[in-house]
């Protein structure tokens, strides 16, 4: 029997589906690519209602007809968005209801990792929503939660049990356009975090989220969507590790905080993405938008510790939009061998009576380049507004930059704005001066480099302060020499 | 405790130190005097083993090791000690964390596990008393926003701390008025034991009348010209130092 040509293009297309994603159950990853069909695929895998899909699909349209970015300061070959595999889920595909039924493989690299679930249940009290490779596996802490009425799960779940609360603010603070990396996302974001804290109520642990890239070649592209009601208080942690990679990963996360009249959101990262080797090589690639939006008396603090990525290109920002609210952004950016960092804040003053201050400390050492970039924008109804700023940077080595981006607008009078920059090196003489004591090289490094970031370490929730001062020790160790 | 013999060093490309002979024993002071530019404090520098400075002959051995095979904190966590004539600032690491961490350096290195919190709180407070320190001083950040006293007592109280068994005290007068020099020698006499020695660097007998030396040693062109007992400082603060230079 002859074909016609109809039908041969008929059985090609379902031949291509034999050997495409959709007959690869065992694997879970969707084959490089990224189109149309893409796009739907991954709202389907996750049995998203159809506004959700159509929000994807515009998104992936706008993204077409966008550019990449080229404005900020650092050098890399641009990712080809046809071979990144836009979907990888876990093997077993079951939301875990305990811990016992997680594969204790996957416990085991926790483990190693530092995020020993069974630890954080007993002795720090954190709450902990698990990413790995873009579906969560484990959720605690979710009774207690439950009882004030909090939601704290994977943006997929609250995208299904939640559904209304969801689409009246996703992207209403990061429109799908507003970026090519936040359109990027939009459309195919896998999983990430959803958190709601109802009138009045005062979270009564810290979220916390640890993401992890796991499989080689995957992009991930997270979506947090946090809402504090009014009268609430919630402080968020998000920690980022990823083992040794050879090739570049990109990671293009979109995060957005919705603090109503007199909330507060603290709002606060540790992120180590794989830099690269020693010599550049490899490395994810962050780009990454966030930003919050502080009704009346709200407030919102970013603050971040950023150690690890290649390539970094990240701006959390606050739109002070109420009267008297407060925006803050602390930040340490830590940067060795070839990494690149442009990073910084914006901080919008709209509402009367607003305030925002600016701690940034960029540490430089290798070959790297580290610069801030931040915006303070005064509107001309934002009477009394106040920003400060401070900017800091210290650099190791000869062969290592450090570059500062203040951009400042103001269209009221009335505002007030402070900006302090300053830049040093890490002496040799401070070394031997520690050496004398008995204090060697490399801690003695880390030890300036502590007491350069302490105002910042000190705007962590304690045991992430922890934490992140080990990393920054870890992040610098054989700068020495 | 340290022996150093013919000892010749540079420093960026200059020779300074031209054949120091010196004998230290545990449970002595010894005060090296010399107008400036003699050598003093290089000989100090070479002593804990700054990088700048090259030892191009000669030996010194502390307890029978070869410092020169150390690096400077080896040299530290066997007993040297250097009161710095310009202490280091470090901004935002407080002289509390700081001395914490050299002793945790330190016990480390000798396979000790991390002082426990309340001894050390416990030792502070004893050795903070001693200099008359006070406690909020202890929060501030090392060495930041110092007066010149309160640097030298900083590094007397540092001493306190680590205990070692030898302590170089380079011009740790300088800057000092007397009630200040008196609180830091006092501290100095009451840490001096027959199993520690100390080396006094300085320029004037004033000092040395505070903390009394057993010997007295004249530097001049990174010689020692003279040895003596505190007599010979007395001496050297009534006819200056033009006649040892004549000598010499």
């Amino acid at each position: 029997m002859a074909y016609t040509e109809e039908e041969l293009k008929k059985e090609l297309e379902n031949k291509e589906y034999e050997y495409g994603f959709y007959t690869d159950i065992d694997s879970d990853t969707f084959p490089v690519g990224l189109n149309e069909e893409v796009v739907r695929r991954i709202s389907q895998k996750k049995n998203e209602p159809d506004w959700m899909t159509q929000w994807r699909l515009k998104a992936f349209e706008a993204w077409k007809n966008m550019e990449e970015p080229d404005w900020a300061n650092v050098q890399y070959k641009k990712p080809d968005y046809q071979a990144i595999s836009y979907y990888s889920a876990p093997k077993k595909k079951d939301q875990y209801k305990s811990l016992d039924e997680v594969d204790p493989e996957l416990l085991k690299t926790f483990e190693k990792l530092g995020i020993s679930l069974d630890e954080q249940k007993s002795l720090t009290g954190v709450a902990v929503d698990i990413v790995m490779d873009s579906v969560s596996v484990a959720t605690t802490f979710k009774k207690t939660l439950a009882e004030k009425g909090i939601i704290f799960c994977s943006i997929s779940e609250a995208i299904q049990e939640h559904s209304e609360l969801v689409r009246k603010h996703l992207g209403t603070i990061i429109p799908i356009k507003d970026n090519y990396f936040a359109a990027l996302n939009s459309a195919v974001f896998s999983d990430g975090s959803f958190c709601y804290i109802p009138k009045g109520v005062r979270c009564p642990m810290e979220l916390s989220t640890y993401f992890r890239i796991n499989q080689a070649g995957t992009g991930q592209f997270e979506r947090t969507l946090v809402i504090a009601d009014e009268s609430s208080y919630v402080s968020y942690l998000e920690g980022c590790t990823a083992p040794s990679r050879d090739e570049n990963q990109l990671h293009a996360a979109v995060v957005e905080l919705i603090a109503l009249d007199n909330a507060e959101i603290k709002y606060s990262t540790v992120q180590n993405w794989f830099p690269g080797d020693k010599n550049g090589k490899g490395g994810v690639y962050n780009f990454v938008t966030k930003r919050g939006i502080c009704h009346n008396n709200s407030k919102i603090s970013w603050t971040q510790v950023e150690t690890g990525s290649a390539v970094t290109w990240k701006y959390p920002s606050c739109i002070l939009k109420g009267n008297h609210s407060i925006g803050e952004f602390y930040s340490i950016a830590l940067t060795n061998n070839h990494q690149q960092a442009d990073t910084g804040t914006k901080m919008i003053h709209i509402g009367e009576n607003t305030k925002s201050t600016i701690i940034s400390k960029g540490i430089s050492a290798g070959q790297s380049q580290n610069s801030y970039r931040g915006l303070v924008q005064v509107h001309p109804k934002a009477t009394n507004a106040r920003n400060f700023s401070q900017c800091d940077s210290l650099l190791m080595g000869n062969h290592c930059g450090a570059h500062t981006f203040p951009y400042i607008e103001v269209k009221n009078k009335t505002a007030q704005i402070e900006h302090e920059a300053t830049t040093s090196k890490i002496g040799e003489d401070q070394i031997f001066y520690c050496n004398q004591r008995g204090i060697d090289s490399e801690k003695a490094i880390a030890l300036v480099v502590n007491g350069f970031s302490k105002e910042v370490l000190n705007k962590l929730p304690m045991e992430f302060a922890v934490e992140a001062q080990k990393l920054l020790e870890i992040s610098l160790e054989g700068s020495v020499g | 405790m340290l022996t150093i013999e013919n000892l010749h060093a540079k420093v960026e490309g200059k020779q300074i130190l031209n054949g120091i002979d010196l004998d230290v024993k545990a449970g002595e002071v010894h005060a090296i005097m010399g107008p400036n530019g003699s050598g003093k404090s290089t000989l100090s520098s070479v002593i804990a083993g700054h990088q700048d400075y090259e030892v191009i002959q000669g030996t010194m051995l502390m307890e029978g090791q070869e410092l020169s095979d150390l690096s400077p904190e080896e040299r530290a966590h066997k007993g040297i000690f250097l009161s710095f004539q310009y202490p280091i600032e470090i901004p935002g690491v407080s002289v509390t964390n700081f001395i914490k961490t050299a002793i945790n350096a330190s016990r480390k290195a000798k396979g000790l596990e991390d002082m426990p919190a309340n001894i050390m709180l416990k030792k502070i407070r004893e050795k903070s008393a001693l200099l008359e320190i006070d406690s909020r001083f202890l929060s501030r950040s090392l060495n930041e926003g110092f007066s010149g006293g309160e640097k030298k007592r900083n590094e007397i109280f540092q001493m306190a701390m680590l205990e070692p068994k030898l302590s170089i005290l380079d011009e740790t007068d300088s800057g000092l008025d007397i009630d200040a020099l008196k609180v830091v020698a006092n501290g100095v006499n009451k840490l001096r034991s027959k199993d520690n020695a100390v080396i006094v660097i300085t320029h004037y007998q004033r000092l040395l009348e505070y903390i009394v030396p057993d010997f007295v040693h004249v530097l001049w062109e990174g010689k020692i010209v003279k040895s003596g007992t505190k007599d010979l400082a007395i001496e050297l603060e009534e006819k200056g130092y033009d006649w040892i230079k004549e000598m010499a």
